[in-house]
């Protein structure tokens, strides 16, 4: 039998304020990715040739830069939240589990800046 | 404290074939991450030069990878369907049990169909071909 209070008990164990952020923003990137990744697949399935030049015209041509931008950063944040979760359920070693965590944060960064400046280039590259 | 109950903790439950498409719906998440390091590296192969994309397409139309490429596709068309029966959930949708076992089924069937017909159009009928 504990003589701590529930207040003590509570107590930094985190704040309650933010605690669905993480389970929202994770819908509202799966809605967010449901009409960007039907767009790419299909867009991929429309393309003539896989060959440079016109994958680097069609990068850079009217909207599409513009999808794939949003594409990456979306697909990169639910990702990094995806696989979170997943670390954070099965990995239960502390140091393991924070040294997981920190790698998967920053590779999903170094994705995100990666294809977002790969895409750029290409657009700008071709105006 | 007493140890506290950690997941997974699969041993107090009976096996139920919607527990399969939970674990499988972590499983795509995890490939399709995957998947996701190989989409930026064909577009920053592609932002690279012709000699980097002639490399990265190489590697991309080698067989085994075109097999791996395969797998991506009815991942992530096993991981939409069932993204969307979860957005369903989160509305309140289809929680009765009957209802998820049903859509259980509906999920399976949608991913292999939408899949099977990606895989086909990209690799028989046109990308690849």
């Amino acid at each position: 039998m504990s003589l701590r209070s529930p207040v003590g008990k509570a107590l930094g164990q985190g704040s309650a304020k933010d605690g669905v952020s993480h389970w929202w923003l994770q819908r509202v990137t799966a809605v967010a990715l449901v009409p960007l990744t039907l767009w790419f697949v299909f867009a991929l399935l429309g393309r003539p040739s896989f060959e440079h030049q016109p994958v680097l015209s069609w990068i850079g041509e009217g909207w599409t830069p513009v999808g794939l931008v949003l594409l990456v950063l979306v697909l990169c944040y639910h990702s990094a939240l995806g696989v979170q979760t997943v670390l954070e359920d099965y990995v239960h070693a502390k140091p393991v589990k924070i040294a997981a965590l920190l790698a998967s944060t920053f590779l999903h960064a170094l994705l995100a800046v990666a294809g977002t400046y790969a895409v750029l280039k290409i657009a700008f590259q071709g105006l | 404290m007493r140890a506290r109950p950690l997941s997974p903790h699969l041993g107090i439950y009976r096996f139920m074939y919607t527990m399969a498409l939970s674990i499988a719906h972590r499983i795509t998440g995890i490939v399709l991450s995957a998947g996701l390091i190989l989409l930026v590296w064909w577009l920053m192969a592609a932002a690279t030069g012709p000699a980097a994309y002639e490399g990265a397409m190489r590697v991309l139309s080698h067989g085994f990878v075109k097999l791996l490429l395969a797998g991506w596709v009815f991942a992530f068309a096993y991981h939409l369907c069932n993204g969307i029966r979860h957005l369903s959930w989160d509305a309140g949708i289809g929680l009765e049990k009957h209802e998820a076992r049903r859509s259980a089924w509906v999920t399976v069937a949608c991913a292999l169909v939408i899949g099977g017909a990606l895989v086909f159009t990209a690799f028989f009928a046109k990308v690849f071909a």
